[in-house]
Protein backbone atom coordinates (compact mmCIF):
# COMPACT_ATOMS: atom_id res chain seq x y z
CA UNK A 1 0.00 0.00 0.00
CA UNK A 2 0.85 3.37 -0.39
CA UNK A 3 0.41 6.48 1.47
CA UNK A 4 0.80 10.25 -0.10
CA UNK A 5 0.87 12.94 2.56
CA UNK A 6 1.83 16.58 2.46
CA UNK A 7 4.65 18.72 3.63
CA UNK A 8 3.69 22.48 3.33
CA UNK A 9 5.57 25.37 5.09
CA UNK A 10 3.72 28.37 6.46
CA UNK A 11 4.89 31.38 8.16
CA UNK A 12 4.68 31.21 12.15
CA UNK A 13 1.21 32.67 12.50
CA UNK A 14 2.25 33.96 16.14
CA UNK A 15 4.82 36.37 13.89
CA UNK A 16 3.86 40.17 13.32
CA UNK A 17 2.70 40.07 9.70
CA UNK A 18 3.21 43.44 7.27
CA UNK A 19 1.96 43.68 3.98
CA UNK A 20 4.50 43.76 0.60
CA UNK A 21 4.54 46.95 -1.04
CA UNK A 22 3.43 45.51 -4.11
CA UNK A 23 -0.05 44.72 -1.25
CA UNK A 24 -0.09 41.35 -2.54
CA UNK A 25 1.71 39.12 -0.26
CA UNK A 26 3.40 39.38 3.00
CA UNK A 27 7.04 40.73 3.46
CA UNK A 28 9.85 40.76 5.69
CA UNK A 29 11.79 38.58 7.42
CA UNK A 30 9.04 35.60 8.22
CA UNK A 31 10.21 32.67 10.30
CA UNK A 32 8.40 29.52 8.76
CA UNK A 33 6.93 26.24 10.26
CA UNK A 34 5.53 23.38 9.02
CA UNK A 35 1.75 23.54 8.17
CA UNK A 36 0.21 22.00 11.39
CA UNK A 37 -2.51 20.10 9.52
CA UNK A 38 0.45 18.36 7.98
CA UNK A 39 1.87 17.08 10.36
CA UNK A 40 -1.37 15.77 11.67
CA UNK A 41 -1.23 13.67 8.03
CA UNK A 42 2.47 12.44 8.29
CA UNK A 43 1.79 11.31 11.93
CA UNK A 44 -1.20 9.72 11.06
CA UNK A 45 0.29 8.17 8.27
CA UNK A 46 3.46 6.55 10.55
CA UNK A 47 0.63 5.55 12.86
CA UNK A 48 -1.10 3.65 10.18
CA UNK A 49 2.82 2.25 9.15
CA UNK A 50 2.97 1.18 12.85
CA UNK A 51 -0.10 -0.67 12.77
CA UNK A 52 -0.20 -2.27 9.34
CA UNK A 53 3.25 -2.59 7.69
CA UNK A 54 4.26 -2.64 4.32
CA UNK A 55 2.92 0.74 3.70
CA UNK A 56 5.49 3.25 1.34
CA UNK A 57 4.84 6.93 2.46
CA UNK A 58 5.81 9.32 0.28
CA UNK A 59 5.63 13.20 0.66
CA UNK A 60 4.74 16.35 -1.47
CA UNK A 61 5.64 19.40 -0.75
CA UNK A 62 4.93 22.61 -3.43
CA UNK A 63 6.77 25.71 -3.21
CA UNK A 64 10.09 27.72 -3.39
CA UNK A 65 12.86 24.81 -4.28
CA UNK A 66 15.75 25.08 -1.09
CA UNK A 67 13.24 25.94 1.41
CA UNK A 68 10.52 23.38 0.75
CA UNK A 69 13.28 20.76 0.27
CA UNK A 70 14.37 21.65 4.15
CA UNK A 71 11.18 20.96 5.16
CA UNK A 72 10.02 18.15 3.42
CA UNK A 73 13.41 16.44 4.71
CA UNK A 74 13.26 17.87 8.39
CA UNK A 75 8.85 17.62 8.73
CA UNK A 76 8.02 14.27 7.01
CA UNK A 77 11.60 12.42 6.30
CA UNK A 78 13.19 12.96 9.29
CA UNK A 79 10.09 11.71 11.46
CA UNK A 80 9.36 8.76 9.21
CA UNK A 81 8.00 9.44 5.76
CA UNK A 82 9.96 7.30 3.05
CA UNK A 83 10.96 9.20 0.69
CA UNK A 84 9.60 13.03 -0.89
CA UNK A 85 9.02 14.81 -4.22
CA UNK A 86 9.63 18.42 -4.72
CA UNK A 87 7.78 20.54 -6.90
CA UNK A 88 9.08 24.22 -7.43
CA UNK A 89 6.47 26.56 -7.99
CA UNK A 90 5.76 30.35 -6.83
CA UNK A 91 4.05 30.09 -3.50
CA UNK A 92 2.41 33.76 -4.01
CA UNK A 93 0.62 32.26 -7.73
CA UNK A 94 -0.31 28.86 -6.66
CA UNK A 95 -3.90 29.33 -5.74
CA UNK A 96 -5.92 25.87 -3.81
CA UNK A 97 -6.78 24.40 -7.42
CA UNK A 98 -3.18 24.62 -9.09
CA UNK A 99 -2.02 22.82 -6.06
CA UNK A 100 -4.77 20.26 -6.46
CA UNK A 101 -3.67 20.19 -10.22
CA UNK A 102 0.02 19.59 -9.10
CA UNK A 103 -1.71 17.06 -6.38
CA UNK A 104 -3.49 15.20 -9.61
CA UNK A 105 -0.26 14.83 -11.64
CA UNK A 106 1.68 13.04 -8.76
CA UNK A 107 -0.93 10.91 -8.07
CA UNK A 108 -1.05 9.35 -11.57
CA UNK A 109 2.43 8.86 -11.37
CA UNK A 110 2.49 7.56 -7.88
CA UNK A 111 -0.70 5.60 -7.71
CA UNK A 112 -1.57 6.19 -3.60
CA UNK A 113 -4.37 4.24 -2.47
CA UNK A 114 -4.87 6.82 0.40
CA UNK A 115 -3.55 10.86 -0.47
CA UNK A 116 -3.49 12.22 3.30
CA UNK A 117 -3.51 15.80 3.72
CA UNK A 118 -4.23 18.55 5.61
CA UNK A 119 -7.66 20.09 5.88
CA UNK A 120 -6.66 24.03 5.34
CA UNK A 121 -3.53 25.85 5.36
CA UNK A 122 -3.36 28.44 7.90
CA UNK A 123 -1.49 30.84 5.76
CA UNK A 124 -4.25 31.17 2.75
CA UNK A 125 -6.70 29.48 5.44
CA UNK A 126 -8.87 28.40 1.73
CA UNK A 127 -9.74 24.23 3.17
CA UNK A 128 -10.09 23.42 -0.34
CA UNK A 129 -7.25 21.14 -1.86
CA UNK A 130 -7.56 17.52 -0.63
CA UNK A 131 -11.75 18.40 -2.21
CA UNK A 132 -10.73 19.58 -5.54
CA UNK A 133 -8.24 16.57 -6.12
CA UNK A 134 -10.80 14.03 -4.61
CA UNK A 135 -12.69 15.58 -7.58
CA UNK A 136 -10.32 16.15 -9.85
CA UNK A 137 -9.56 12.43 -9.47
CA UNK A 138 -13.08 11.10 -9.28
CA UNK A 139 -12.39 9.41 -5.46
CA UNK A 140 -14.27 9.40 -2.27
CA UNK A 141 -13.03 11.93 0.18
CA UNK A 142 -13.27 12.16 4.17
CA UNK A 143 -12.10 15.90 5.52
CA UNK A 144 -11.72 17.24 9.05
CA UNK A 145 -10.92 13.68 10.20
CA UNK A 146 -10.50 12.77 13.71
CA UNK A 147 -9.86 9.25 13.19
CA UNK A 148 -8.63 7.25 10.82
CA UNK A 149 -8.57 3.11 10.62
CA UNK A 150 -8.05 0.94 7.57
CA UNK A 151 -10.52 -2.27 8.09
CA UNK A 152 -10.17 -4.66 5.43
CA UNK A 153 -11.01 -2.88 1.97
CA UNK A 154 -12.40 0.04 3.45
CA UNK A 155 -10.92 3.42 5.28
CA UNK A 156 -13.11 4.39 8.21
CA UNK A 157 -12.88 7.87 9.21
CA UNK A 158 -14.49 9.87 11.93
CA UNK A 159 -15.13 13.48 10.73
CA UNK A 160 -15.12 16.38 12.57
CA UNK A 161 -18.29 18.43 11.48
CA UNK A 162 -21.19 21.23 12.59
CA UNK A 163 -22.95 19.51 15.26
CA UNK A 164 -21.04 16.64 15.90
CA UNK A 165 -19.02 13.36 14.54
CA UNK A 166 -19.75 12.04 11.42
CA UNK A 167 -18.53 8.47 10.63
CA UNK A 168 -17.73 7.15 6.85
CA UNK A 169 -16.63 4.00 4.94
CA UNK A 170 -14.65 4.59 1.68
CA UNK A 171 -12.83 2.21 -0.42
CA UNK A 172 -9.79 2.78 -1.87
CA UNK A 173 -8.53 5.21 -3.11
CA UNK A 174 -9.57 8.07 -1.13
CA UNK A 175 -8.42 11.53 -0.20
CA UNK A 176 -8.33 11.96 3.70
CA UNK A 177 -7.56 15.93 5.42
CA UNK A 178 -6.41 15.88 8.81
CA UNK A 179 -8.37 17.59 11.21
CA UNK A 180 -6.22 19.35 14.55
CA UNK A 181 -7.47 16.41 16.82
CA UNK A 182 -6.53 13.54 14.71
CA UNK A 183 -3.14 12.75 16.39
CA UNK A 184 -0.15 14.53 18.39
CA UNK A 185 2.39 14.70 16.30
CA UNK A 186 6.09 13.57 17.21
CA UNK A 187 8.95 15.04 17.37
CA UNK A 188 11.55 13.59 14.92
CA UNK A 189 14.58 11.47 16.32
CA UNK A 190 17.77 13.01 16.07
CA UNK A 191 18.11 9.34 14.25
CA UNK A 192 15.85 10.37 11.89
CA UNK A 193 17.29 13.64 11.04
CA UNK A 194 20.55 11.97 10.11
CA UNK A 195 18.90 9.41 7.87
CA UNK A 196 16.35 12.23 6.25
CA UNK A 197 19.47 13.22 4.70
CA UNK A 198 20.06 9.85 2.66
CA UNK A 199 16.42 9.51 2.15
CA UNK A 200 15.29 10.25 -1.95
CA UNK A 201 13.75 13.18 -2.46
CA UNK A 202 13.19 13.80 -5.79
CA UNK A 203 12.98 17.49 -7.38
CA UNK A 204 10.26 18.18 -9.71
CA UNK A 205 9.73 21.51 -12.01
CA UNK A 206 6.09 22.31 -13.10
CA UNK A 207 7.34 21.88 -16.94
CA UNK A 208 7.73 18.28 -16.17
CA UNK A 209 4.03 17.92 -14.94
CA UNK A 210 2.32 18.50 -18.47
CA UNK A 211 -0.33 20.82 -16.48
CA UNK A 212 -2.08 22.08 -19.59
CA UNK A 213 -1.95 25.57 -18.52
CA UNK A 214 -0.20 26.72 -15.15
CA UNK A 215 -2.25 29.34 -14.19
CA UNK A 216 -4.40 29.86 -11.35
CA UNK A 217 -8.06 30.60 -11.45
CA UNK A 218 -8.18 32.90 -8.21
CA UNK A 219 -5.69 36.19 -7.86
CA UNK A 220 -4.84 38.06 -5.02
CA UNK A 221 -5.60 41.97 -6.39
CA UNK A 222 -4.76 43.17 -2.75
CA UNK A 223 -3.99 42.65 0.85
CA UNK A 224 -4.77 44.88 4.01
CA UNK A 225 -3.97 44.92 7.83
CA UNK A 226 -7.18 44.88 9.15
CA UNK A 227 -7.76 47.63 11.58
CA UNK A 228 -6.95 45.96 15.75
CA UNK A 229 -9.76 46.22 18.03
CA UNK A 230 -9.59 48.36 20.97
CA UNK A 231 -9.36 47.29 24.16
CA UNK A 232 -12.18 48.98 26.63
CA UNK A 233 -9.94 48.48 29.58
CA UNK A 234 -10.57 46.72 33.39
CA UNK A 235 -13.26 46.85 35.03
CA UNK A 236 -13.22 47.12 39.00
CA UNK A 237 -15.22 44.25 40.05
CA UNK A 238 -18.51 42.00 38.99
CA UNK A 239 -20.79 44.91 40.10
CA UNK A 240 -18.87 46.65 37.98
CA UNK A 241 -19.38 44.57 34.99
CA UNK A 242 -22.76 44.44 35.58
CA UNK A 243 -23.21 48.27 35.79
CA UNK A 244 -21.51 48.81 32.67
CA UNK A 245 -23.07 45.94 30.94
CA UNK A 246 -26.37 46.94 31.75
CA UNK A 247 -25.90 50.73 31.89
CA UNK A 248 -22.67 51.50 29.32
CA UNK A 249 -23.39 48.77 26.52
CA UNK A 250 -27.36 47.82 27.18
CA UNK A 251 -26.61 44.05 26.67
CA UNK A 252 -27.81 42.52 29.56
CA UNK B 1 -25.87 40.41 -15.14
CA UNK B 2 -25.43 37.83 -12.91
CA UNK B 3 -27.37 34.53 -12.08
CA UNK B 4 -26.56 33.68 -8.75
CA UNK B 5 -27.52 30.13 -7.03
CA UNK B 6 -27.84 30.32 -3.20
CA UNK B 7 -27.71 26.49 -2.27
CA UNK B 8 -29.93 26.55 1.04
CA UNK B 9 -28.73 24.41 3.98
CA UNK B 10 -31.45 22.95 6.31
CA UNK B 11 -31.77 20.94 9.19
CA UNK B 12 -34.88 18.01 10.35
CA UNK B 13 -37.19 20.10 7.67
CA UNK B 14 -36.35 23.79 9.08
CA UNK B 15 -34.21 26.43 7.12
CA UNK B 16 -30.74 27.24 8.97
CA UNK B 17 -30.41 30.79 9.47
CA UNK B 18 -26.65 30.31 7.58
CA UNK B 19 -28.86 30.12 4.54
CA UNK B 20 -30.39 33.84 4.85
CA UNK B 21 -26.85 34.70 5.23
CA UNK B 22 -25.79 33.63 2.15
CA UNK B 23 -28.92 34.84 0.34
CA UNK B 24 -28.01 38.68 2.08
CA UNK B 25 -24.58 38.19 0.75
CA UNK B 26 -26.37 37.21 -2.90
CA UNK B 27 -28.00 40.00 -2.87
CA UNK B 28 -25.28 42.32 -2.09
CA UNK B 29 -23.37 40.95 -5.01
CA UNK B 30 -26.33 41.45 -7.04
CA UNK B 31 -26.61 44.90 -6.58
CA UNK B 32 -23.53 45.56 -8.00
CA UNK B 33 -23.95 43.17 -10.96
CA UNK B 34 -27.77 43.28 -11.62
CA UNK B 35 -29.16 39.59 -12.01
CA UNK B 36 -30.73 37.56 -10.06
CA UNK B 37 -30.80 34.43 -7.27
CA UNK B 38 -32.11 30.93 -7.48
CA UNK B 39 -32.17 28.77 -4.70
CA UNK B 40 -31.46 25.02 -4.91
CA UNK B 41 -32.86 22.66 -1.86
CA UNK B 42 -31.10 19.23 -1.71
CA UNK B 43 -32.24 16.51 0.15
CA UNK B 44 -35.02 13.88 0.94
CA UNK B 45 -37.88 15.19 1.49
CA UNK B 46 -37.62 18.94 1.29
CA UNK B 47 -40.52 20.25 0.31
CA UNK B 48 -41.36 22.16 3.75
CA UNK B 49 -37.42 23.73 3.11
CA UNK B 50 -38.46 24.97 -0.50
CA UNK B 51 -41.98 26.20 0.82
CA UNK B 52 -40.27 28.51 3.55
CA UNK B 53 -38.04 30.32 1.57
CA UNK B 54 -40.81 31.63 -1.06
CA UNK B 55 -40.78 34.68 0.36
CA UNK B 56 -36.98 36.11 -0.18
CA UNK B 57 -37.17 37.44 -3.48
CA UNK B 58 -35.81 34.57 -5.86
CA UNK B 59 -36.72 33.89 -9.17
CA UNK B 60 -37.11 30.41 -8.50
CA UNK B 61 -36.66 27.87 -6.29
CA UNK B 62 -35.21 24.34 -7.07
CA UNK B 63 -35.87 21.65 -5.61
CA UNK B 64 -33.84 18.29 -5.88
CA UNK B 65 -35.29 15.44 -3.70
CA UNK B 66 -33.42 12.33 -3.50
CA UNK B 67 -33.64 9.27 -1.11
CA UNK B 68 -29.56 9.47 -1.56
CA UNK B 69 -29.14 13.24 -0.55
CA UNK B 70 -30.63 12.21 3.03
CA UNK B 71 -26.94 11.92 4.19
CA UNK B 72 -24.65 15.00 2.74
CA UNK B 73 -21.99 12.76 1.03
CA UNK B 74 -19.74 15.30 -0.76
CA UNK B 75 -19.28 13.32 -3.86
CA UNK B 76 -22.90 13.20 -4.68
CA UNK B 77 -23.68 16.51 -3.32
CA UNK B 78 -21.17 18.06 -5.55
CA UNK B 79 -22.93 16.59 -8.25
CA UNK B 80 -26.22 18.18 -7.60
CA UNK B 81 -25.58 20.99 -7.16
CA UNK B 82 -22.88 21.62 -10.25
CA UNK B 83 -25.71 19.99 -12.71
CA UNK B 84 -28.09 22.50 -11.29
CA UNK B 85 -25.86 25.20 -11.44
CA UNK B 86 -25.60 24.28 -15.22
CA UNK B 87 -29.48 23.72 -15.51
CA UNK B 88 -30.32 26.94 -14.32
CA UNK B 89 -27.34 29.20 -16.24
CA UNK B 90 -25.51 30.08 -12.79
CA UNK B 91 -22.34 32.05 -13.24
CA UNK B 92 -21.82 32.09 -9.12
CA UNK B 93 -22.61 29.64 -6.66
CA UNK B 94 -22.77 29.95 -2.81
CA UNK B 95 -23.42 28.28 0.14
CA UNK B 96 -21.69 29.35 3.89
CA UNK B 97 -18.60 28.00 4.93
CA UNK B 98 -20.30 25.83 7.20
CA UNK B 99 -18.73 21.99 7.29
CA UNK B 100 -21.04 20.93 4.91
CA UNK B 101 -20.37 24.22 2.45
CA UNK B 102 -16.25 23.66 2.85
CA UNK B 103 -16.74 20.02 2.09
CA UNK B 104 -18.99 20.25 -1.08
CA UNK B 105 -18.15 22.86 -2.89
CA UNK B 106 -14.55 22.48 -4.16
CA UNK B 107 -16.06 19.70 -5.61
CA UNK B 108 -18.70 21.62 -7.23
CA UNK B 109 -15.64 24.20 -8.37
CA UNK B 110 -14.06 21.44 -10.06
CA UNK B 111 -16.83 20.21 -11.94
CA UNK B 112 -17.71 23.57 -12.83
CA UNK B 113 -13.86 24.57 -14.05
CA UNK B 114 -14.63 27.88 -11.37
CA UNK B 115 -12.01 29.28 -9.08
CA UNK B 116 -13.40 29.49 -5.84
CA UNK B 117 -12.73 32.03 -2.64
CA UNK B 118 -13.17 30.74 0.85
CA UNK B 119 -14.92 32.53 4.02
CA UNK B 120 -15.89 35.46 1.93
CA UNK B 121 -16.61 38.69 4.02
CA UNK B 122 -17.73 41.37 1.52
CA UNK B 123 -17.83 42.00 -2.40
CA UNK B 124 -15.38 44.60 -3.08
CA UNK B 125 -14.84 47.11 -6.17
CA UNK B 126 -10.96 46.01 -6.77
CA UNK B 127 -10.52 48.45 -9.21
CA UNK B 128 -10.15 46.42 -11.77
CA UNK B 129 -13.94 44.76 -11.29
CA UNK B 130 -15.73 43.01 -8.46
CA UNK B 131 -13.04 41.47 -6.05
CA UNK B 132 -14.18 39.22 -2.66
CA UNK B 133 -12.56 40.09 0.57
CA UNK B 134 -11.56 37.24 2.70
CA UNK B 135 -9.63 37.07 5.86
CA UNK B 136 -6.37 35.11 5.15
CA UNK B 137 -3.58 34.52 8.35
CA UNK B 138 -5.95 33.39 10.91
CA UNK B 139 -7.59 36.81 10.03
CA UNK B 140 -4.41 39.06 10.73
CA UNK B 141 -4.69 40.27 6.95
CA UNK B 142 -7.27 40.33 4.37
CA UNK B 143 -7.12 39.66 0.85
CA UNK B 144 -9.38 41.18 -1.82
CA UNK B 145 -9.29 38.23 -4.71
CA UNK B 146 -10.49 38.31 -8.22
CA UNK B 147 -11.71 35.14 -9.93
CA UNK B 148 -10.43 34.70 -13.27
CA UNK B 149 -12.97 32.12 -14.78
CA UNK B 150 -16.47 32.20 -15.97
CA UNK B 151 -17.91 30.63 -13.12
CA UNK B 152 -17.67 31.50 -9.64
CA UNK B 153 -17.75 29.67 -6.37
CA UNK B 154 -18.25 31.15 -2.79
CA UNK B 155 -18.38 30.07 0.89
CA UNK B 156 -20.22 32.53 2.30
CA UNK B 157 -18.35 33.82 6.50
CA UNK B 158 -22.15 33.78 7.85
CA UNK B 159 -21.37 35.89 10.55
CA UNK B 160 -20.14 38.80 8.59
CA UNK B 161 -23.52 39.06 6.69
CA UNK B 162 -26.98 40.05 8.54
CA UNK B 163 -30.01 37.75 7.63
CA UNK B 164 -31.81 38.31 4.50
CA UNK B 165 -35.77 39.80 5.17
CA UNK B 166 -38.48 38.67 3.73
CA UNK B 167 -39.34 40.94 0.16
CA UNK B 168 -43.06 38.95 0.07
CA UNK B 169 -43.67 37.64 -3.37
CA UNK B 170 -43.81 34.21 -3.95
CA UNK B 171 -41.03 32.54 -5.77
CA UNK B 172 -41.36 29.46 -7.84
CA UNK B 173 -40.88 25.82 -6.54
CA UNK B 174 -39.42 23.64 -9.13
CA UNK B 175 -38.85 20.15 -9.19
CA UNK B 176 -35.38 19.69 -10.17
CA UNK B 177 -34.06 16.06 -11.34
CA UNK B 178 -31.29 14.97 -9.21
CA UNK B 179 -28.69 12.50 -10.32
CA UNK B 180 -27.34 11.97 -7.64
CA UNK B 181 -25.15 8.60 -8.47
CA UNK B 182 -24.29 7.61 -4.75
CA UNK B 183 -23.46 3.95 -6.16
CA UNK B 184 -20.21 5.02 -7.79
CA UNK B 185 -19.09 7.53 -4.59
CA UNK B 186 -17.27 4.14 -2.95
CA UNK B 187 -18.65 6.13 0.10
CA UNK B 188 -20.62 4.41 2.97
CA UNK B 189 -22.35 6.78 5.52
CA UNK B 190 -21.81 5.39 9.30
CA UNK B 191 -23.45 7.02 11.27
CA UNK B 192 -23.69 10.57 13.30
CA UNK B 193 -22.76 10.56 16.82
CA UNK B 194 -25.14 14.67 17.20
CA UNK B 195 -24.44 17.22 20.59
CA UNK B 196 -27.53 17.04 22.21
CA UNK B 197 -28.69 20.49 23.05
CA UNK B 198 -31.45 22.66 23.68
CA UNK B 199 -29.34 26.07 23.46
CA UNK B 200 -29.24 28.23 20.02
CA UNK B 201 -26.49 27.22 17.57
CA UNK B 202 -23.20 29.31 18.02
CA UNK B 203 -23.40 30.57 15.03
CA UNK B 204 -27.21 31.98 15.59
CA UNK B 205 -26.78 32.83 18.96
CA UNK B 206 -26.74 36.78 20.26
CA UNK B 207 -24.84 35.63 23.20
CA UNK B 208 -22.36 33.21 23.62
CA UNK B 209 -20.35 32.24 26.61
CA UNK B 210 -17.14 30.38 25.95
CA UNK B 211 -14.86 28.58 28.55
CA UNK B 212 -10.98 28.03 28.32
CA UNK B 213 -8.95 25.22 29.47
CA UNK B 214 -8.44 27.35 32.88
CA UNK B 215 -12.18 25.70 33.81
CA UNK B 216 -11.29 22.03 33.61
CA UNK B 217 -13.37 19.41 34.33
CA UNK B 218 -15.81 22.57 35.80
CA UNK B 219 -16.24 23.63 32.16
CA UNK B 220 -20.06 23.01 32.50
CA UNK B 221 -20.40 23.98 35.72
CA UNK B 222 -19.09 27.02 35.11
CA UNK B 223 -20.42 28.06 31.73
CA UNK B 224 -24.15 26.59 32.04
CA UNK B 225 -26.39 28.76 34.56
CA UNK B 226 -24.56 31.79 32.82
CA UNK B 227 -26.13 30.46 29.46
CA UNK B 228 -28.87 29.81 30.76
CA UNK B 229 -29.91 32.59 32.52
CA UNK B 230 -28.86 34.92 28.77
CA UNK B 231 -30.38 32.43 26.45
CA UNK B 232 -26.70 32.00 24.79
CA UNK B 233 -24.92 29.35 23.02
CA UNK B 234 -21.66 27.95 24.63
CA UNK B 235 -18.40 27.66 22.82
CA UNK B 236 -15.47 26.77 23.84
CA UNK B 237 -11.31 27.23 23.46
CA UNK B 238 -9.49 24.74 21.16
CA UNK B 239 -7.33 23.71 24.47
CA UNK B 240 -10.53 22.91 26.32
CA UNK B 241 -11.94 20.75 23.30
CA UNK B 242 -8.65 18.96 23.49
CA UNK B 243 -8.54 18.21 27.02
CA UNK B 244 -12.06 17.14 26.74
CA UNK B 245 -13.97 19.58 28.92
CA UNK B 246 -16.05 20.33 25.68
CA UNK B 247 -17.59 18.62 22.55
CA UNK B 248 -15.53 19.55 19.24
CA UNK B 249 -18.79 21.16 17.82
CA UNK B 250 -17.90 23.81 20.29
CA UNK B 251 -14.50 25.16 18.98
CA UNK B 252 -14.50 28.59 18.23
CA UNK B 253 -11.76 30.23 16.36
CA UNK B 254 -9.65 29.75 13.09
CA UNK B 255 -10.62 26.20 12.68
CA UNK B 256 -13.42 25.63 14.56
CA UNK B 257 -16.56 28.32 14.34
CA UNK B 258 -16.49 31.80 13.29
CA UNK B 259 -19.37 33.87 15.50
CA UNK B 260 -19.98 37.56 16.02
CA UNK B 261 -22.69 37.80 18.37
CA UNK B 262 -24.11 40.89 20.29
CA UNK B 263 -21.90 39.98 23.79
CA UNK B 264 -19.29 37.35 23.73
CA UNK B 265 -17.50 36.04 27.01
CA UNK B 266 -13.72 34.73 27.43
CA UNK B 267 -14.11 32.68 30.49
CA UNK B 268 -10.13 31.53 31.64
CA UNK B 269 -8.80 31.77 28.01
CA UNK B 270 -5.99 33.63 27.35
CA UNK B 271 -6.72 35.12 23.42
CA UNK B 272 -4.60 33.26 21.07
CA UNK B 273 -4.56 34.49 17.46
CA UNK B 274 -6.21 31.56 16.59
CA UNK B 275 -9.03 31.63 19.11
CA UNK B 276 -9.75 35.68 18.75
CA UNK B 277 -10.27 34.61 14.59
CA UNK B 278 -13.71 33.55 15.45
CA UNK B 279 -14.58 36.14 17.52
CA UNK B 280 -12.91 39.34 17.63
CA UNK B 281 -15.95 40.74 15.80
CA UNK B 282 -18.29 40.09 18.15
CA UNK B 283 -20.10 43.41 18.94
CA UNK B 284 -19.36 43.52 23.12
CA UNK B 285 -16.23 40.98 24.26
CA UNK B 286 -16.13 40.20 28.04
CA UNK B 287 -13.07 38.69 28.94
CA UNK B 288 -12.65 36.99 32.32
CA UNK B 289 -9.18 35.72 33.21
CA UNK B 290 -7.36 35.77 36.41
CA UNK B 291 -3.71 36.80 34.72
CA UNK B 292 -4.24 40.39 33.50
CA UNK B 293 -1.08 40.10 31.23
CA UNK B 294 -3.47 37.52 28.84
CA UNK B 295 -3.86 38.72 25.01
CA UNK B 296 -7.75 38.27 25.48
CA UNK B 297 -7.59 41.70 27.59
CA UNK B 298 -6.28 43.42 23.96
CA UNK B 299 -9.27 43.03 22.47
CA UNK B 300 -11.80 42.84 25.27
CA UNK B 301 -14.36 45.95 25.85
CA UNK B 302 -14.90 44.83 29.43
CA UNK B 303 -11.80 42.96 31.13
CA UNK B 304 -12.49 41.50 34.81
CA UNK B 305 -9.70 39.77 36.44
CA UNK B 306 -10.53 37.49 38.96
CA UNK B 307 -11.31 34.03 39.11
CA UNK B 308 -13.56 32.53 37.02
CA UNK B 309 -15.01 30.22 39.83
CA UNK B 310 -15.73 32.95 41.94
CA UNK B 311 -16.57 35.53 39.70
CA UNK B 312 -18.67 34.18 37.26
CA UNK B 313 -21.61 32.40 40.02
CA UNK B 314 -21.24 35.89 41.47
CA UNK B 315 -22.17 37.27 37.74
CA UNK B 316 -24.93 35.37 37.32
CA UNK B 317 -26.40 36.23 40.78
CA UNK B 318 -25.84 39.65 40.41
CA UNK B 319 -27.74 39.84 36.73
CA UNK B 320 -30.49 37.06 38.25
CA UNK B 321 -30.92 40.02 41.48
CA UNK B 322 -30.97 42.69 38.63
CA UNK B 323 -33.55 41.45 36.85
CA UNK B 324 -35.62 40.24 39.12
C1 LIG C 1 -3.35 25.35 13.56
C2 LIG C 1 -3.97 25.75 14.85
C3 LIG C 1 -5.31 26.05 14.88
C4 LIG C 1 -5.91 26.41 16.06
N1 LIG C 1 -7.24 26.71 16.05
C5 LIG C 1 -7.83 27.12 17.20
C6 LIG C 1 -9.20 27.48 17.23
O1 LIG C 1 -9.92 27.37 16.23
N2 LIG C 1 -9.72 27.92 18.40
C7 LIG C 1 -8.98 28.04 19.55
O2 LIG C 1 -9.53 28.45 20.58
N3 LIG C 1 -7.69 27.69 19.54
C8 LIG C 1 -7.10 27.23 18.40
N4 LIG C 1 -5.79 26.86 18.44
C9 LIG C 1 -5.10 26.78 19.75
C10 LIG C 1 -4.59 28.10 20.28
O3 LIG C 1 -3.32 28.37 19.73
C11 LIG C 1 -4.49 28.07 21.82
O4 LIG C 1 -3.65 27.00 22.20
C12 LIG C 1 -5.83 27.89 22.53
O5 LIG C 1 -6.77 28.83 22.05
C13 LIG C 1 -5.65 28.07 24.02
O6 LIG C 1 -6.83 27.81 24.70
P1 LIG C 1 -7.11 28.40 26.15
O7 LIG C 1 -7.04 29.87 26.07
O8 LIG C 1 -8.35 27.79 26.67
O9 LIG C 1 -5.91 27.76 27.00
P2 LIG C 1 -4.65 28.46 27.65
O10 LIG C 1 -3.88 29.22 26.67
O11 LIG C 1 -3.98 27.38 28.41
O12 LIG C 1 -5.27 29.50 28.65
C14 LIG C 1 -5.98 29.16 29.80
C15 LIG C 1 -6.36 30.48 30.46
O13 LIG C 1 -7.15 30.23 31.61
C16 LIG C 1 -6.78 31.19 32.60
N5 LIG C 1 -7.24 30.63 33.88
C17 LIG C 1 -6.81 29.49 34.47
N6 LIG C 1 -7.50 29.28 35.60
C18 LIG C 1 -8.37 30.30 35.73
C19 LIG C 1 -9.36 30.64 36.68
N7 LIG C 1 -9.62 29.87 37.74
N8 LIG C 1 -10.06 31.78 36.49
C20 LIG C 1 -9.83 32.59 35.42
N9 LIG C 1 -8.91 32.30 34.49
C21 LIG C 1 -8.20 31.18 34.64
C22 LIG C 1 -5.30 31.35 32.44
O14 LIG C 1 -4.85 32.59 32.97
C23 LIG C 1 -5.15 31.30 30.93
O15 LIG C 1 -5.28 32.58 30.36
C24 LIG C 1 -5.17 26.48 17.25
C25 LIG C 1 -3.81 26.19 17.23
C26 LIG C 1 -3.22 25.82 16.05
C27 LIG C 1 -1.76 25.51 16.05
N1 LIG D 1 2.26 24.22 -1.38
C1 LIG D 1 1.79 23.09 -0.88
N2 LIG D 1 2.55 21.98 -0.80
C2 LIG D 1 2.09 20.83 -0.27
N3 LIG D 1 0.86 20.70 0.20
C3 LIG D 1 0.03 21.76 0.16
C4 LIG D 1 0.45 23.01 -0.39
N4 LIG D 1 -0.58 23.88 -0.29
C5 LIG D 1 -1.59 23.21 0.30
N5 LIG D 1 -1.23 21.93 0.57
C6 LIG D 1 -2.04 20.92 1.26
O1 LIG D 1 -3.41 21.20 1.08
C7 LIG D 1 -4.06 21.42 2.33
C8 LIG D 1 -5.18 22.41 2.17
O2 LIG D 1 -4.69 23.65 1.70
P1 LIG D 1 -5.64 24.90 1.37
O3 LIG D 1 -6.76 24.37 0.56
O4 LIG D 1 -4.76 25.82 0.59
O5 LIG D 1 -6.07 25.46 2.68
C9 LIG D 1 -2.93 21.85 3.26
O6 LIG D 1 -3.24 21.56 4.61
C10 LIG D 1 -1.78 21.02 2.75
O7 LIG D 1 -1.86 19.72 3.30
Amino acid sequence: MKILVSAKRVSDPNAKLAVSTDGKWIEGDVEYVMNYFCENAIECALQLVEEHGDIETIALGIGDSDETARFIRQGALARGIDRGILVSADEQTTDSDLIARIYAKVVAREQPDIVLIGKQAVDGDSNQVGQLLAEYLGWPQATFASKVAIEGEEVVVTREVDGGLETLAMTMPCVITADLRLNEPRFAPLAGIMKAKKKPLEELELDDLDLGEAKPKVRIVKMLTPDGRKSGGLVKDVDDLVGKLRGEARVI
Amino acid sequence: MAKVLVIAEHEKGLVKKLTLNSLEFARQYVAKTGGSIEIGVLGADVAAVASALTEYGAAAIHVANHDDLAHPIATSWAKVVADLATAVGADLVCMSASSLGKDVLPRVAVRLNAGMASDVVAVVDGGQGLCFRRPMWAGNLTGDVAIDSAVRVISVRSSAFDAAQPVGGHSAIQNFKADPQLARARVRYVGFEGVASSRPDLTEATVVVSGGRGLKDRFNQVTEPLADLLGAAIGASRAAVDDGYAPNDYQVGQTGKVVAPQLYFAIAISGAVQHLAGMKNSKVIVAINKNADEPIFKVADYGLVADAFVAVPELVSKITALRS
